[in-house]
């Protein structure tokens, strides 16, 4: 037991998805935008309760699904140089790269790659092995970034010349901008991402209200969902579109501007590619140019290449709500967790395998 | 990867702190963290980093709106 257990109170959740029910006087196409959200709302079983005018559309919100397949050649070429141990999250070994290749099978033909829980943990494998360079892969959205900044600063207090990073970091609001820009766009209300935004506060996502959208902040429990759909519905009934924290005991309004500071001393932002939506500007992290030691594209002399999307994948489409996982022609025929032919089948964090798992 | 966890926070020592979930122990860092965060305190742990404390106060503030909605078995 603890406190906060109320959140999960299925009473409670069967109140909240009759006044939603109840306020939902036409269809709503609510996007989510993080691997947690997805999750949590198929494994609780929300997915197939809620009012069927309430359309659940998973966005980009899985970092291991919008690493771009230029990015998975880069790890791949790092991975299979000399002297290199690579560290990751244990998520990015089956990410398909250009030609099926990925980390899993780099691993079994004799490149080091090290799983870790935390960037932290890449330490110890830089302590005990000074003669090879350390390189953490850095994926994540504005949770992650922060603990990988806060790494490399510890890395440097700590004299340890052999940890370097790669960092493929991405930033949510930008993404954001770049989807209700999309003229193909049907979204009509964000749920925002709880733990993105206990680091950024609620005033990054402000632009959001110009496009008279409703958004809304939420946790992770079903109470916490189901409470922040409903301040989503109503704000519609109302006629308002404004950014509102649905999840005020963990997401301070102001954000965590400790880890800001972190991240931003670390890091500087730039242009990232994202898998299927392309290139959205300001959109990524690179190490700052006082970290740039530290820097794995400078040290190793890496670089992003061109190549193809995955032949038949829709990911992209899918990450953008425009298509749902079930609808694409591989799904479930060609493309399964156990043989992932797109990254959204890879992560359980994904549309595509979330799909898959409570589905069948 | 994304997932954060409340946890509890059982001991402090340093920029280390040691929580708990479940029976499960687990050595975080406090690096990033804002506020002080003190033992006894649940904190959103992240790829081995606190990132938030859970704030009581505000948790039973949600939980009051649930009332003025009329859902007042809580
Ligand atoms: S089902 Fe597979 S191939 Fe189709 S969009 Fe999802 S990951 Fe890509």
């Amino acid at each position: 037991m603890t406190p906060f257990d109320s959140f999960k109170n299925p009473d409670l959740c069967r109140a909240l998805l009759g006044k939603l029910e109840a306020a939902l006087d036409k269809p709503m196409r609510f996007m989510e935008v993080c691997g947690t959200h997805t999750v949590a709302i198929f494994h609780s079983g929300l997915h197939s309760l809620l009012p069927s005018q309430l359309v659940h559309l998973t966005g980009p919100g899985c970092p291991v699904c919008v690493t771009h397949e230029s990015e998975v050649a880069a790890f791949i070429e790092l991975a299979g140089k000399d002297g290199v141990i690579v560290a990751t999250f244990g998520d990015l070994m089956k990410v398909p790269g250009p030609g099926g290749a990925n980390l899993k099978k780099a691993q079994a033909e004799g490149a080091r790659v090290e799983v870790v829980y935390s960037p932290f943990d890449a330490l110890a494998l830089a302590r005990d092995n000074p003669a090879s360079k350390v390189v953490f892969l850095g994926v994540g959205f504005e949770t992650t970034a922060p603990a990988v900044a806060a790494t490399v600063k510890i890395a440097r207090e700590q004299k340890l010349d052999n940890f370097l990073l790669l960092s493929f970091h991405k930033l949510v609001p930008p993404a954001l901008r770049a989807l209700l820009a999309d003229p193909f766009m049907s979204i009509e209300a964000f749920l925002l991402p709880g733990h993105v935004s206990a680091i950024i506060g609620l005033a990054a996502y402000k632009f959001i209200e110009d496009y008279h959208v409703p958004a809304v902040i939420a946790g992770f429990e079903p109470v916490d969902i189901l409470t922040s759909l409903l301040l989503m519905v109503e704000q519609r009934k109302k006629g308002e579109a404004k950014v509102v924290n649905g999840y005020p005991r963990v997401v301070p309004d102001a954000g965590n501007p400790k880890a800001l500071a972190t991240m931003y001393e670390v890091f500087k932002t730039s242009d990232a590619l994202w898998r299927g939506i392309g290139a959205i500007p300001d959109s990524g992290l690179v190490l700052a140019d006082a970290y740039a030691q530290c820097d794995a594209f400078k040290v190793l002399d890496i670089t992003l290449k061109e190549s193809k999307p995955l032949p038949g994948c829709r990911c992209g489409d899918v990450l953008k709500g425009i298509l749902k996982p079930n609808e694409c022609p591989l799904y479930k025929k060609v493309c399964t967790p156990a043989n992932p032919v797109g990254p959204c089948m890879v992560s359980t964090e994904g549309s595509c395998a979330a799909y898959y798992k409570y589905q069948l | 990867m994304c997932l954060a966890i409340p946890m509890e926070i059982k001991s402090i020592d340093g920029p280390v702190a040691n929580v708990e979930i479940s029976g499960v122990t687990k050595q975080v860092r406090l690096d990033l963290m804002s506020e002080e965060a003190s033992v006894g305190d649940y904190v959103i742990v992240h790829a081995g980093f606190a990132i938030s404390r859970l704030d009581r106060e505000q948790a039973l503030e949600t939980l009051e709106i649930f009332k003025e909605l009329r859902l007042d078995a809580f």
